[in-house]
Formats: structure tokens, C-alpha cells, sequence
């Protein structure tokens, strides 16, 4: 019970989780849903040679690649934790 | 040199004006020779702000058409002798003004002039794009709310579509309170999500509702959102003021509490 307390997400956790897949959409017209369903698919593949934290990894796509550097080409970005290199493979 | 800076935010109600006020009179304050343009056509606001509402004749829909010289147009404020606004026609639309005849204007106001500073409205209509034509620069105004950061991030991607890279952050209307609670997006996590350099964080402060009631900008005063206002005009000047110390000491507590909301 007590750990269900502690684990409650603020309403500033929410507003920033909210707008992070917002402006994922935002910035590339790609629904919050495809975005979800490439993440899934990437840890998916990902997944068959080790063993990653899918639950806290993050994807994003940015128009301008990194902002200020006058890269025109959207890049994605994939942020995946990785809890153990020699996963085997069952 | 002069620098044209345009204050920008998509969503409407953020402080643009407010922040264009009390930016030009800072810059005024500190020796520089600063106009004020309101881009908002139709909905003239900034007069009221600075107080000068009784004072105008002309407007900029009279200049742009011709009904008068530019310096007919020009108000000198009553406080600073080197700040001076044009202020915006009340009777129009959006449509009386296209952004060559911004950018005509702006290049004869270059060589009067240390910093132009133009208003802009809510939007991204033909009143953005009138705003944003002659701009070196933009400081993009937003507040720690979802739908406000969203519309900043549209602004940006427009801003850099125009070839405007010099871009700014200024955070309007933090509550350290609601940070310290959890309940409010820190500066840290806004400049996190739109990646832009912060040049001021302002508080939200009842002095300037105050302020906004007397057609007095607050800039410099010895109220919060007055000395946040002032170390902006620091920044855009090139010079390292470091962040509010009481904005230090909360967000110091805002780490040792957000430990508690954390996981």
C-alpha cells in the first residue's frame, strides 16, 4: 500500500510525459499510436539479442535533428536501456 | 547595430505584451534608444500596458498606407526619454499589413534605433508572419502549462522554417510552490523539452497585475517579476546575470521534495 503511495506520478510527471509524446507527433504529423507501435516493434527486435528495459525506453523524432545545428533531415532518436548484454535467447 | 527582436508564443494570454513592456523599458532604462512595435492589429494592447493610450494619433496601418510620416506615428513614453512606441490600429484587420511592408518599415527604423522590439500576436495567421518578417531574433514566451509549451514548440519550428536560428526561452508565471509540490513543470523540465537557451524565468507575481492596472511596467522595480525582467535586459545585452537567488534557494527545495514524489 505503501509502496502504491510512493509510486503515484505528480501531475508535473504527467504534464512532461504527456507532451513528450505530444510533440513527438507534433513535430513529424506521426500519430501518438504509430509512435507507440514503432517503439514497441524496435523493442521487439531489439529484445532478441539482449535484454533491455522496454518500460523506460524513449523514442523521438526531431524535424531539425539537434536544434540550432541547421540539420534539415528529421532524425530518430532511440533511448534503450540496456539491463544485460548477454541475453540468451530462449 | 541595432537588433530587432520579436516576443512571440503562439498561444494567447502567456505574457508577450507584458513581457515586451517591461523588456523595451528596461533596455530604455539602461541607455538604450528602444522602440516598441504592436503587431497585433485589430487588438491593440501594448498602449495600455506602457499607459500611453491617450496619446495616440496615428498607428501603424497609417504608416504602412501612407497617411503619415513614420515620426508622426511614434509616441515618446512619459518615463524613459529614449523609449518611444508605434502603436497597432484598433479598426482593422490582420490583412491591412503584408510582411514586406513590416520589413520596409523596420530597415528605416534600423539606423533610429538601438533595438526594435515587436509584439506579436496570438497565432501563426498573417499577424505572426507580419511580426516575425524583420526579426534578428525572437524570445519565445511560454508558461509551464501542456498546451502553452506546445504552441511554443509550433513557434519554434515556424521561427527556424524562417531563418530565424536566434532564439530565446523566457518561462512566464512559475509558481515555486506548485513545483515544490509536484504540481508544476520546473524551468529545468520546459528548456528539457523545447531545447531552447533560457534567458529569464519570471514569477508569478501579483505585481504585475498591479503594475498592468496603473499602464506602469514594472521592470526594475524591487518586486520579483521586476528584477526578472531587469536580468533579462541583462542577457539580451550580452551580460551573465545568474538565475534569481530565490529561484535557487526553491528549486533547491523542490530537489529535496521532488525525492519524496519521485518513484
Amino acid at each position: 500500500m505503501f509502496k502504491n503511495i510512493l509510486k503515484r506520478k505528480s501531475s508535473r510527471e504527467i504534464a512532461k510525459d504527456r507532451l513528450k509524446i505530444l510533440l513527438i507527433s507534433d513535430r513529424v504529423n506521426c500519430s501518438p499510436e504509430m509512435m507507440e507501435m514503432i517503439k514497441n516493434d524496435i523493442a521487439k527486435v531489439i529484445s532478441k539479442y539482449m535484454k533491455i528495459d522496454a518500460k523506460s525506453m524513449e523514442i523521438q523524432i526531431t524535424k531539425t535533428g539537434n536544434r540550432g545545428r541547421g540539420l534539415k533531415n528529421p532524425t530518430l532518436y532511440a533511448n534503450i536501456p540496456i539491463l544485460d548484454l548477454n541475453h540468451d535467447i530462449p | 547595430m541595432s537588433e530587432v527582436i520579436v516576443v512571440t508564443s503562439g498561444k494567447g494570454g502567456v505574457g508577450k505584451t507584458t513581457t515586451t513592456a517591461n523588456v523595451g523599458t528596461g533596455l530604455a532604462a539602461m541607455g538604450k534608444k528602444v522602440i516598441l512595435i504592436d503587431t497585433d492589429i485589430g487588438l491593440r494592447n501594448l498602449d495600455v500596458v506602457m499607459g500611453l493610450e491617450n496619446r495616440i494619433v496615428y498607428n501603424l496601418v497609417d504608416v504602412v498606407e501612407g497617411n503619415c510620416r513614420i515620426k508622426q506615428a511614434i509616441i515618446r513614453d512619459k518615463r524613459y526619454p529614449t523609449l518611444f512606441l508605434l502603436p497597432s490600429a484598433q479598426t482593422r484587420d490582420k490583412s491591412a499589413v503584408n510582411p514586406s511592408q513590416m520589413v520596409k518599415m523596420i530597415e528605416h527604423l534600423k539606423d533610429q534605433f538601438d533595438y526594435i522590439i515587436l509584439d506579436c500576436p496570438a497565432g501563426i495567421e498573417q499577424g505572426f508572419q507580419n511580426a516575425i518578417a524583420g526579426a534578428d531574433r525572437a524570445l519565445v514566451v511560454t508558461t509551464p502549462e501542456v498546451s502553452a509549451i506546445r504552441d511554443a514548440d509550433r513557434i519554434i519550428g515556424l521561427l527556424e522554417a524562417n531563418e530565424i536560428h536566434k532564439m530565446d526561452l523566457v518561462i512566464n508565471r512559475i509558481r515555486y510552490d506548485m513545483i515544490r509540490r509536484g504540481d508544476m513543470m520546473s524551468s529545468e523540465d520546459v528548456v528539457d523539452i523545447l531545447s531552447l537557451p533560457l534567458i529569464g524565468m519570471v514569477p508569478d507575481d501579483e505585481s504585475v497585475v498591479i503594475a498592468t492596472n496603473q499602464g506602469e511596467p514594472l521592470v526594475g522595480s524591487n518586486t520579483l517579476a521586476g528584477r526578472a525582467y531587469q536580468n533579462i535586459c541583462h542577457r539580451i545585452l550580452g551580460r551573465e546575470v545568474p538565475f534569481l537567488d530565490l529561484e535557487k534557494g526553491i528549486s533547491f527545495w523542490a530537489k529535496v521534495s521532488g525525492i519524496f514524489h519521485k518513484n
